[in-house]
């Protein structure tokens, strides 16, 4: 039984991928995954190798394939939203907004000024959690243990702020069309201040360890080289593209709740490669932290969520009160509400990229048809163009250099 | 969004390949014979300026035959800041139409997905394989025609018309 046998596809599958040299048995084909602690995930590679230089990069996805476009089209617009957070499990309030920013482009639902801004700062809170993680398997994969240890510290302190306010570590489902869950409680405020003041120093500590280290910059530099055409073409979105001089973000470009109203750059690097994108993610916590302050400092008073009742439940105090609050309320949790008929893509910047929803509806109150744009999945078809020529080693590096998700990529 | 630009794109698209144009929210949509799709990609990209194709996708209009897809295709103007989806309607059930893969590399792995999921082969693509189900799976679980595969609950009401679609132990 020859080594291609043993794997789960055939070599006739296979064979308009490798190389003639792999059909004679000059290079190696090696399986990469998908139990593998630096493919951040269930990810498969299958690897063609010539001594340990990559021939060609095959990555195989679907481990965790469940089916969440499948599933939304039998709920109703409320329950198929708890299903968002299942996706990118990293960002899990950044696929809430993107949900609710579809629902509300085609419901034409308005949403009040204050639950904009409590959305901005929890996008940014979250974006700052999925940094620490991508930076804490980065370094861990590089063999810098205490990087790991640290990002995780820290990240618990924004999964506190994210459990203060919606009873949820991970699973949020925070943001709801129309507004919020419910308001944010009176300690927000000052936890949030609180983890403003912490934070820039420990980022300063991150860079500390690793920006200058001879021995990260070794492993980081020149690996994973991508141009800005390459990088266009290949679909490359959010701080992977930025790193190769990419001087994109929706949240300037297309800017959505309210992003328009906050000062912040965009920061880019030219050089393409796992070094530049790391400058860029640990350059884009900075920013993230300026639009948190500025977000809380301007934080309104008033509603937080929008008054429509046709679409947006009615405040449990009102429902001993009022026959038609009642009415609302039973009609909202048991059918849903109608949604009219017509088709919206909505983006939303996520933490690695353009997350974009594409919700078709038939006028129902189930959606006909959701398709989530991830940006992981695109990512992960780069490897096959960025990991040619590149050590096994190096392959780590780039892996993690893309920031996947494998829930983000399967779906 | 720079509006007078993508009016535009839209009437060279439909006065150069055919089809229509319609406005949704703020969005331009603009609907593209089946035939035509690889040659619009190559004006969007090459003369209008749209360098990310971010996302193919399809909806399935069962038990409607013609059409009964419709491909939507999304793109990106990164330069002109310009965003324009393209629909393809497709009639039957074994539907075809012409790889975007030429134009846009990454529509590999998105037209893999929509083989995978919806059954619409695109030709000339180089490795037509299933991507996220397994590569013996049966069937394309995004039609609309696919169950999605829990078991009903019998009432009085419904208990015979479920009881039939019930699998059974072969005899």
């Amino acid at each position: 039984m020859t080594m291609l046998e043993r794997l789960d596809v055939s070599l006739d599958e296979l064979k308009h991928l490798v190389s003639e040299q792999a059909l004679e048995g000059d290079t190696l084909l090696l399986n990469m995954g998908p139990q593998h602690p630096s493919t951040h995930g269930v990810l498969r590679l299958l690897l063609e190798l010539d001594g340990e230089i990559i021939v060609n990069c095959i990555p195989d996805i679907g481990f965790l394939h469940t089916g969440i476009e499948k599933n939304m089209e039998a709920k109703t617009y409320q329950q198929a939203e708890v299903m968002t957070d299942r996706l990118d499990y990293l960002n899990t309030m950044g696929n809430n907004l993107a949900y609710c920013l579809a629902v509300e482009k085609l419901t034409e639902l308005d949403v009040p000024e204050r639950a904009q801004a409590v959305r901005v700062i929890f996008a940014e809170l979250q974006r700052l959690a999925s940094h620490l993680v991508w930076l804490a398997t980065q370094a861990l994969d590089l063999a810098a243990q205490s990087v790991f240890l640290y990002c995780f510290r820290e990240r618990e302190y924004i999964l506190d702020i994210m459990e203060l306010a919606s009873g949820q570590r991970m699973m949020t489902t925070y943001f709801r069309p129309g507004g919020l869950w419910r308001d944010v409680p009176v300690e927000f405020e000052d936890s949030v201040r609180w983890f403003l003041d912490y934070m820039p120093g420990r980022i300063q500590q991150y860079e500390d360890l690793l920006t200058k280290n001879p021995i990260f910059i070794d492993r980081v530099k020149g690996i994973g080289r991508m141009t800005k055409e390459q990088a266009l073409a290949w679909g490359a979105t959010g701080s992977t593209a930025r790193g190769s001089g990419v001087d994109y973000d929706l949240r300037r470009d297309q800017p959505y709740s309210g992003y328009d109203q906050y000062d912040f750059e965009i920061p880019t690097q030219t050089e393409g490669d796992v070094y530049a994108r790391y400058l860029v993610r640990i350059q884009e916590m900075r920013q993230s932290l300026r639009i948190i302050e500025q977000a809380l400092n301007k934080l309104p008073m008033g509603p937080f969520r929008s008054n429509n009742r046709k679409y947006v439940p009615p405040p449990r105090s009102e429902l001993s009160r009022s026959m038609e609050a009642v009415i609302h309320h039973f009609k909202l949790w048991t059918e849903g509400y109608d949604v009219p008929k017509g088709s919206v893509y909505s983006v939303v910047e996520s933490p690695r990229g353009e997350l974009g929803v594409m919700l078709e509806s038939d006028g129902g109150p189930k959606p006909y048809r959701v398709k989530w744009r991830t940006p992981s999945f695109s990512h992960i078809q780069l490897l096959s163009w960025i990991a040619k020529g590149h050590y096994v080693a190096d392959l780590v590096a780039i892996i993690g250099s893309i920031d996947i998700v494998l829930g983000d990529t399967d779906r | 969004m720079n509006n007078e630009k993508l009016q535009n794109v839209a009437a060279d698209l439909v006065a150069n390949f055919g089809g229509s144009v319609s406005e949704f929210r703020d969005q331009m949509q603009v609907h593209v014979p089946a035939d035509q799709i690889a040659a619009a990609a190559i004006a969007l990209r090459d003369s209008h300026g749209f360098e990310v194709m971010p996302d193919i996708t399809a909806v399935d209009y069962w038990p409607q035959t013609t059409p009964r897809f419709h491909v939507v295709y999304q793109f990106n103007s990164i330069s002109q800041d310009m965003r324009i989806t393209l629909r393809v309607p497709l009639d039957g059930d074994a539907p075809t139409l012409d790889s975007l893969t030429g134009i846009y590399p990454n529509a590999n792995w998105l037209e893999r997905e929509l083989w995978d999921m919806f059954g619409i082969k695109a030709e000339g693509h180089p490795d037509l394989r299933r991507i996220l189900m397994p590569h013996d799976w049966e069937g394309h679980p995004l039609r609309k025609d696919y169950p999605l595969g829990y078991e009903e609950v019998q009432f009085t009401f419904n208990y015979d018309e479920i009881d039939q679609r019930k699998p059974r132990p072969k005899e």
